[in-house]
């Protein structure tokens, strides 16, 4: 290219100092009425809940593209939100099922009439696949599996085309809860199988990317990082069709531009908003906003036993006293929750759960306490949140500096970003004092103290040891609740939690959604992802 | 000496500051705070389970070890794959760094487009209130935080004035992406004559694009404003205003091209400045960039995806520099290869 | 003995002389004057901040969250009911405590450097330069970015993290300006008078390569402040609940669109200001010292 020319262009360009054209150009409205568009702030990373590594969004894909045996059917709240209702086990891919007489093993009926997206049709040899599948992999999906008692590809077994036989080793009330939770999805085995190498016997390279499912939705596209949009499998037979035909996730990481989408119309529904949000949203009254008690969750203050002083229960105590516990609820719940202090004595009087436990804020009390132990004047301690939840991680800690200041405890913040909290909270346990948040996929108060305060289970961050709450705890996880020992040993758990207090809960937050008000069907899941089978689109 | 000698002789002095960020990305991701191991191991792992993953990762070997593998894999190309999405980091790089190429390209155009006529149109008055107003205008764009800027855009075009389409990204939903050839949108849907996703792209991309703009326009400006002044004050301009030319000749087709070189300088500096600064911009809008991987990446110690970025940002920066170099003996065959 | 550059005029004090050449200057240049009152102005507020502020910038007060700006709250409070005023007064404090921590340690650290390496030459030189290229190919707030990461987000390795990435400009500078002046005539004379290589470079070279990098300290200043900022924005920033505007602006961005402005809108303005009372000092300070060098 020529100097001279080379150099006109240039000055063209600089030259030319045309503002651009600010126009708004309309989306195309086509098919707006049949399709609904969810916006949140991280998307799935993968199609198969049972890969390592696969984050929660990507359960919203087992739920939606693929199928179970059985559901849970549906209650109402007194608010009008609609949820799950874990007692009311409702078929899905099983038309009916059977448990055996000795009560060792159970029989499902598959629906003969259900194939998968791409036709063929399901049979049993799939559910042995998926089920051996999802006890092999290792990882989260094993570990769940055998929550609910479900450990070993041996007790599964193919009886005919249409009947699929799981033995029990143990018996508990757990483990048919467990066959609806999300993991055990039914994978087309035989597309799979084409697809498995020797390396990879269960095909985990090729369903990463591609759902070979047989649930309400198809996926349409995935595009990691921006969207999923799924579209409506017409010859779904395990349920009512899905009232939408397309569902467009899209991922959109600033919660101020989620929120100004919904409330500009431009997406249908929100998830993962700020409880403040959420709660002036409701208060508008131009969108509706849907919450629900997340189940069997509570989010609350671990104290680590291997802090020295924390070692000691009036100390304990005393910082559960040393709490401004309406403040958090106001500042950084927005009162989206309900709380979990101020319960009437150290014996419950039922085995409700979550409830509140026995304490309040009481600064003079708390400082009593800490001079009967030894530390009138006080002690220092990091307070650790995850970043990731800093929403209303980090007003609560404010907070909670400010409250344990008054009574001469000197905290720090510490804030650790999402990936190392896992390791630093969960694994190693080693952060004295804490947030925690854990939420059980199946409502039983003893499934929260088995993952919480049984000695060297995951979420016992808190390193907390008591030989009766083991001991109670495992009888009582394999007893059903109709039994007569039941009550009484949740009861006895629940004055030993109250009295100890490694953990003091704050309150049990809401799962919020915010929809348009034309959007039908939302129910709340203990899954906390959006199952868009229920969802339509009416008149407002 | 010829031109692709210069050339090749840039690409191996180069060399030696790509070994050291390769060294130092390792490093760097390795003192990072989380373990893959066990994010990748996934939520109820146990003890084992990690321990597993971690020498199927790789991650029990010793530094040198793990350095040795690494080198050669880049020798094969094989940037390796993304723990959190399972996707080769090859790949994500290819799809994320047009997205981040065309942002940074049309804020630069927009800033070339606003910098340059201020700066001029100041050289040309100096030290008048048009001067003033002008350096006052580029230094506050400056002394903003970028996302700052962007929010506030977001909150006055989008929100209030509703000027502009929701910040969603590159594309509204209702759109399918052109077909790739370059990867930038504007371009693709104008080959395939699009217009209608031309359109589209082109409103999603104008906010972010102004809000980077608006922070480089005052190097840009000051730089044209100082090197003009200096072309202007110069013998040759006084010759040629003596000899009668007119006043835009003597400024575009004398002055201007005189003074085009620092320009050139700063606009190298201000590309590499803005693909490290596209981070805070693209979290602002969802843009699907490299600047929003990076920090996704580093903030799980994703420890491939952040050396893949690191190293393609520095070879991007490299060849930044060679094309720069290669445009001042364009434009000024008195700038001699270097001996 | 320091060689001036401006020799003085006839009559009159050193002095006398620069604060004639100041109001020179500064009546040229109306904004100037502007950045030294304002830059004057932040100097208070840091040194006397705690004290002058009507309520205590870390006591929270969850009643009165989130009011707009009246008389009792000039700036409003926040989400936690803290006087938004008493915390962007007293976060001048911390935020010129990074930005001039952090552009002293790059400028002493990076001008060493660059003057060993400009006055060496060989393989001091080179492994310096090439050292300086590494960071400079790095994306800088990247490399912030994982140093903060890597060790942690306290106020001292803000500090660490922007002094690296503001490195290479002084060494850059530095290493030039020694090397023009190596082999300058003063320098000769001063190496038979028998002064030893470090005192040459101590007393007589370095002085001389003070200006340019002056002007660049201004600069670097308010870009040290929109680091820290930056690295808030992402959640890498310094720890809650300490005052410091780019946190600040950070946390109160998320509150515009539900329309409390006025968390985000005061800490931006005082940032803003601050960044460019600095930019605006740098030119300012560029016309008092070397007037030739003008942008």
């Amino acid at each position: 290219m020529k100097r001279r020319d080379f150099l006109k262009t240039t000055g063209l360009m600089a030259g030319a100092s045309v503002l651009p054209m600010l126009k708004h150009l309309p989306a195309s409205a086509a098919g707006r009425d049949d399709t609904i568009v969810v916006v949140l702030a991280n998307g799935p990373n993968s199609m198969d809940i049972h890969r390592k590594g696969t984050n929660r969004p990507s359960y919203a894909i087992a739920v939606n593209l693929y199928d179970r045996l059985v559901s849970f059917g549906t209650k109402t709240l007194a608010n009008g939100t609609s949820m799950y209702n874990y007692q009311d086990i409702v078929p899905e891919l099983a038309e009916s099922w059977e448990l055996a007489a000795d009560g060792m093993s159970m029989t499902f009926a598959i629906r003969k009439d259900a194939t998968f997206h791409d036709g063929t049709p399901v049979t049993a040899e799939d559910v042995k696949w998926s089920f051996d599948r999802a006890v092999s992999v290792g990882g989260f999906p094993t570990v769940q599996m055998k929550a609910g008692a479900l450990e070993k590809t041996e007790q599964f077994s193919v009886v005919d085309s249409h009947t699929f036989k799981i033995d029990f080793i143990k018996k508990s009330k757990l483990t048919l809860p467990d066959v609806g939770v999300p993991v055990p999805i039914i994978i087309n085995s035989t597309a799979a199988k084409k697809e498995a190498t020797a390396d990879d016997p269960w095909a985990t390279e090729y369903l990463h990317r591609n759902p070979l499912g047989g649930g309400a939705f198809k996926l349409e596209r995935w595009d990691p990082g921006q969207q999923v949009v799924y579209s409506r499998f017409e010859d779904w037979k395990s349920g009512p069709l899905p009232g939408v035909e397309r569902v467009i996730v899209r991922e959109v990481p600033s919660a101020s531009t989620r929120r100004a989408l919904l409330e500009k119309g431009d997406a249908d529904i929100s998830l993962d908003l700020p409880a403040k949000d959420f709660r002036e949203l409701a208060d508008g009254g131009e969108v509706s906003v849907q919450g629900a008690p997340i189940e069997n969750s509570m989010t609350a203050l671990g104290l680590n036993m291997n802090f020295e002083p924390f070692q000691n229960k009036l100390v304990r105590k005393a910082v559960a006293h040393a709490i401004p516990y309406k403040e958090i609820f106001e500042a950084a719940a927005f009162e989206r929750g309900v709380p979990m202090w101020g319960g009437e004595s150290l014996t419950p009087k039922d085995i409700s759960w979550p409830q509140p436990y026995p304490y309040d804020t009481d600064y003079d009390k708390a400082k009593d306490l800490l001079a009967e132990a030894g530390y009138k004047d006080g002690f220092e301690v990091p307070l650790s949140f995850n970043l990731g939840l800093a929403d209303w991680a980090e007003p609560a800690a404010l907070l909670v500096q400010e409250g344990l200041g008054k009574v001469g405890i000197k905290s720090t913040l510490d804030k650790i970003p999402g990936a190392n909290w896992r390791t630093k909270a969960l694994v190693e346990k080693s952060l004295p004092l804490h947030f925690k948040n854990f939420g059980g996929w199946l409502n039983y108060p003893d499934y929260y103290f088995f993952w919480v305060y049984q000695h060297g289970h995951l979420f016992n961050s808190m390193n907390y040891k008591n030989d009766e709450v083991e001991e109670l705890v495992n009888n009582t996880l394999l007893l059903p609740i109709e039994d007569s020992a039941y009550e009484p040993n949740v009861k006895r758990m629940l004055e030993i939690a109250f009295d100890e207090v490694p953990l003091i809960p704050l309150y049990q937050p809401f799962l919020d959604v915010a929809t348009q008000k034309n959007v039908t069907g939302y129910e709340y899941w203990f899954h906390r992802q959006l199952d868009a089978r229920s969802l339509g689109k009416g008149t407002v | 000496m010829s031109r692709f000698a210069m050339i090749g002789r840039r690409l191996a002095q180069a060399i030696p500051s790509i070994i050291g960020i390769i060294v130092v990305t390792f490093l760097l991701t390795r003192a990072l705070p989380g373990d893959p191991a066990v994010y990748f191991a996934g939520p109820a792992a146990d003890e084992k389970s990690i321990a597993e993953i971690r020498a199927a990762l790789g991650l029990d070997k010793s530094l040198f070890e793990q350095f040795w593998l690494y080198l050669g894999d880049l020798a094969r190309g094989d940037l390796g794959v993304s723990i959190s999405t399972g996707r080769p980091v090859l790949e994500e790089l290819a799809t994320r760094l047009p997205a981040s190429l065309e942002l940074t390209l049309v804020a630069l155009i927009f800033a070339i487009g606003t910098a340059l006529p201020l700066g001029i149109l100041a050289a040309t008055r100096p030290n008048s209130w048009v001067d003033h107003l002008c350096r006052v205008v580029v230094t506050a764009g400056v002394s903003l935080p970028v996302f700052f800027t962007g929010l506030f855009f977001v909150y006055t075009f989008y929100f209030l004035l509703d000027v502009v389409p929701s910040p969603l990204g590159r594309l509204d939903i209702f759109y399918i992406a052109p077909d790739h050839m370059t990867g930038f949108y504007l371009i693709d849907s104008l080959i395939v004559g699009d217009l209608d996703t031309f359109g589209a792209s082109f409103a999603q991309i104008v906010l972010p694009a102004i809000t980077m703009g608006v922070f480089v326009l005052a190097p840009l400006a000051r730089m044209t404003r100082a090197s003009m002044l200096q072309a202007l004050g110069s013998d040759y301009i006084r010759t040629a205003q003596a000899s009668g030319l007119s006043r835009s000749k003597v400024l575009f087709s004398y002055a201007f091209r005189n003074a085009l070189l620092p320009i050139l300088t700063t606009l190298g500096m201000v590309f590499s400045f803005m693909l490290g600064a596209n981070v805070l911009v693209e979290k602002v809008f969802a843009w699907p960039g490299i600047g929003s991987y990076a920090v996704n990446a580093l903030v799980v110690s994703d420890f491939a995806a952040v050396q893949g970025f690191v190293l393609s940002m520095a070879i991007l920066f490299v060849l930044v520099n060679l094309a720069i170099d290669v445009l001042y003996t364009i434009v000024d065959p008195r700038v001699g290869i270097e001996g | 003995m320091a060689v001036a550059e401006h020799p003085d005029s006839a009559g009159e004090s050193a002095a006398a002389a620069w604060w004639r050449h100041f109001r020179y200057v500064v009546s040229e240049n109306p904004v100037t004057l502007f950045a030294f009152i304002l830059f004057a102005m932040f100097v208070v507020m840091a040194v006397f901040g705690p004290w002058i502020v009507p309520y205590d910038p870390l006591a929270s007060d969850t009643a009165n969250a989130l009011q707009p700006p009246t008389w009792a709250h000039w700036f409003g409070t926040d989400n936690l009911g803290r006087d938004v005023f008493s915390r962007v007064v007293v976060a001048t404090r911390l935020d010129f405590l990074i930005a001039f921590s952090a552009v002293a340690l790059s400028f002493v650290i990076g001008s060493v450097l660059g003057c060993l390496s400009g006055y060496y030459g060989g393989w001091t030189d080179r492994v310096v330069g090439r050292s300086i290229d590494t960071i400079m190919a790095f994306p800088l707030f990247v490399l912030a970015m994982g140093i903060v990461a890597a060790l942690g987000n306290t106020v001292e390795n803000i500090v660490y993290a922007t002094a690296i990435i503001n490195l290479p400009f002084y060494t850059r500078v530095a290493r030039a300006e020694v090397n023009v002046r190596r082999n300058a005539g003063f320098v000769d004379a001063a190496k038979l008078a028998g002064n030893s290589d470090t005192r040459l470079l101590v007393f007589h070279l370095y002085p001389n390569i003070l200006p340019p990098m002056m002007v660049q300290i201004s600069l670097n200043l308010g870009w040290a402040i929109l680091n820290a900022a930056g690295l808030s924005f992402i959640g890498l920033g310094v720890r809650p609940p300490a005052p410091e505007w780019g946190i600040m602006v950070a946390e109160g961005a998320t509150f515009i669109v539900s329309g409390e402005w006025w968390l985000a809108l005061f800490p931006g303005a005082a940032l803003m200001l601050a960044v460019f009372c600095f930019n605006l000092l740098g030119d300012g300070l560029r016309d008092l010292i070397d007037p030739q060098r003008r942008t």
